[in-house]
């Protein structure tokens, strides 16, 4: 799909205390891939127009896609789309876009998945496509963020519980939630050596997230023996 | 025409005596930059003004700083769309260099360490419009800022005060620099609106 | 905004580019370094931007959008290889 199309949001969901979840309608949308993300344009009555990219967090639902954004503090498009896009209004879309941050569902090696923040956005899509699949690699999720409150996709993460080939890691910077044992702090190299995705089982690693995050993170992967075209990353700028 | 989005407004003030039209305050200080951030020590650093004839003179980081110094205060206007007031500035100013300069020129070729370039009207780095900044809230500029020093021109969009300055070429003809070449302004005044190509 | 990946570009090179050229390939002639279009790093200036290989930071090319207008400048070359099927 190319150019922009009219988009309608059908609901909003609750992430976190501040974050959400907005489901579009997009008539004729041509379905997309785990990863991708959808550029989006706001027109002012005075002409004045903003696009933002938003990465889908779910794989299509017919012609619904869903996209989770987090208010940035003095924001020009977040804040709006969070707090005050009515439901039912009218938005312009573009997409689906991208092709190389992104999971096929017909690969068979292992897949890492490194999130920072809001960064978990596009990677929860490709746990998702990967839960869709009746049999599949083993995925591993590292998500790292400030404090429990914060978690985004709660309901689909926890469902993961008691699954040993599709798995979640939480690394806590600020406050760890009760009974955790790692300490607090930013990821370590001890947190993406595990066992199963080493360099070894040559696994695709997919990091997003602020920047200093992804560069962080994809140094580790890189000095842990990782090819550096099988670390993939999207950083938020 | 694209569809209205119902109660979207651009993140934007009225206008007045201090905002251009176009821009809104910020309280940070952004970073724009065309490329990774050049590490330039001041041991190594030199500016180097070239005039059309090929004349040139150097100054070292020492040389610089022997030189007259100026602290201002002045607001900055990115073309990006803030504005931030009353920044503080340290540094010398493009008329104490220019001082003695034998030239019929009537541009100015910015060059920066790292490979950026901007374009500019000669006339507007001089009569204490410019400066060579090099400290920066009373600190030493730092590096995603431009540090060690760079171009001061706040009378224009941002994008003229190159960061990481190397270079100045003085010249006869206008050469259109880094982001001029991709449809900018030559000139930038943000009073006019002057962001891009015909404005 | 500092750096951003090549990805943040598929929306804008989609309004030249006939098919998704993210994924096309790039072999720096800076340094070597082969990357996808998707892996490039990516410096903005509204809505300019500056895509330069992710290891020697050469510029792989700039787009920019001003009003009707696209900009594509490939200035010194690299030339991209687009996966196509059959
Ligand atoms: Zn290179």
């Amino acid at each position: 799909m190319s150019g922009w199309t009219v988009a309608r949001l059908v609901a909003r969901t609750k992430e976190s205390d501040t974050a959400r979840t907005l489901h579009l309608q997009v008539p004729g949308w041509p379905g997309h891939l785990a990863g991708q993300h959808i550029d989006v344009r706001l027109t002012a009555d005075d002409g004045y127009q903003a696009v933002r990219s938003y990465s889908l967090s779910a794989p299509a639902d017919g012609d619904q896609v869903a996209i989770s954004v987090q208010p940035a503090p003095y924001g020009e498009v977040s804040p709006y789309l969070v707090e005050e896009f009515p439901e039912g209004a009218d938005i312009e879309v573009r997409g689906p876009l991208g092709g190389w941050f992104v999971w096929r569902p017909d690969r068979t090696e292992p897949v890492l998945l490194v999130a920072g923040g809001s960064g978990v956005a596009p990677l929860v899509a490709m746990l998702r496509a990967r839960l869709a699949l009746p049999d599949g690699p083993a995925f591993r999720l590292v998500y790292s963020l400030r404090r429990p409150q914060e978690r985004w996709f709660g309901d689909s993460l926890d469902a993961l519980d008691g699954r040993s080939d599709v798995a979640v890691d939480y690394a806590y910077t600020r406050e760890a939630a009760p009974g955790a044992t790692r300490p607090v702090g930013r990821v370590r190299q001890e947190d993406l050596l595990i066992d199963g995705f080493t360099p070894a089982q040559r696994p695709l690693c997919f990091v997003c997230g602020p920047t200093a995050f992804v560069e962080h993170c994809a140094d580790i992967l890189v000095a842990l023996g990782h090819r550096p075209d099988r670390v993939r990353t999207e950083r938020f700028g | 025409m694209a569809a209205l989005t119902p109660g979207f407004r651009a993140r934007r003030r009225a206008p007045g005596d201090r905002l251009p039209p176009g821009q809104f305050t910020t309280e940070g200080f952004p970073v724009l930059s065309a490329g990774p951030t050049p590490v330039v020590g001041t041991d190594r650093w030199e500016l180097t003004l070239t005039t059309e004839t090929g004349d040139r003179r150097s100054w070292t980081w020492s040389r610089l700083m022997a030189l007259p110094q100026d602290d201002l205060t002045t607001d900055l206007h990115c073309v990006t769309r803030w504005s931030k007031f009353d920044t503080r500035w340290g540094g010398v100013s493009l008329d104490v260099l220019l001082e003695g300069v034998d030239t019929h020129a009537t541009y100015a070729w910015i060059e920066s360490y790292g490979g950026y370039t901007t374009n500019l009207p000669l006339a507007d780095l001089r009569d204490g419009k410019a400066w060579i900044a090099h400290t920066y809230d009373g600190r030493p500029l730092p590096a995603e800022h431009g540090g060690p020093a760079r171009l001061l021109v706040p009378h224009l969009y941002l994008w003229k005060s190159a960061k990481w300055i190397s270079g100045i070429q003085l010249r006869l003809t206008d050469q259109q620099g880094f982001w001029e070449s991709l449809g900018y302004h030559d000139y930038g005044d943000p009073w006019r609106e002057q962001r891009t190509w015909g404005d | 905004m500092p750096v951003q990946d090549g990805n943040a570009l598929a929306g804008p090179l989609s309004e030249v580019f006939a098919v998704e050229v993210t994924s096309a390939w790039r072999l720096c002639p800076g340094c070597g370094t082969d990357s996808t279009v998707g892996a490039l790093r990516v410096y903005t200036m509204g809505t300019a931007a500056v895509a330069r290989c992710p290891h020697c930071g050469e510029i792989a090319f700039r787009l920019a959008r001003h009003a009707e207008t696209l900009w594509l400048d490939f200035g010194g070359g690299g030339a991209l290889r687009i996966p196509v099927t059959g």
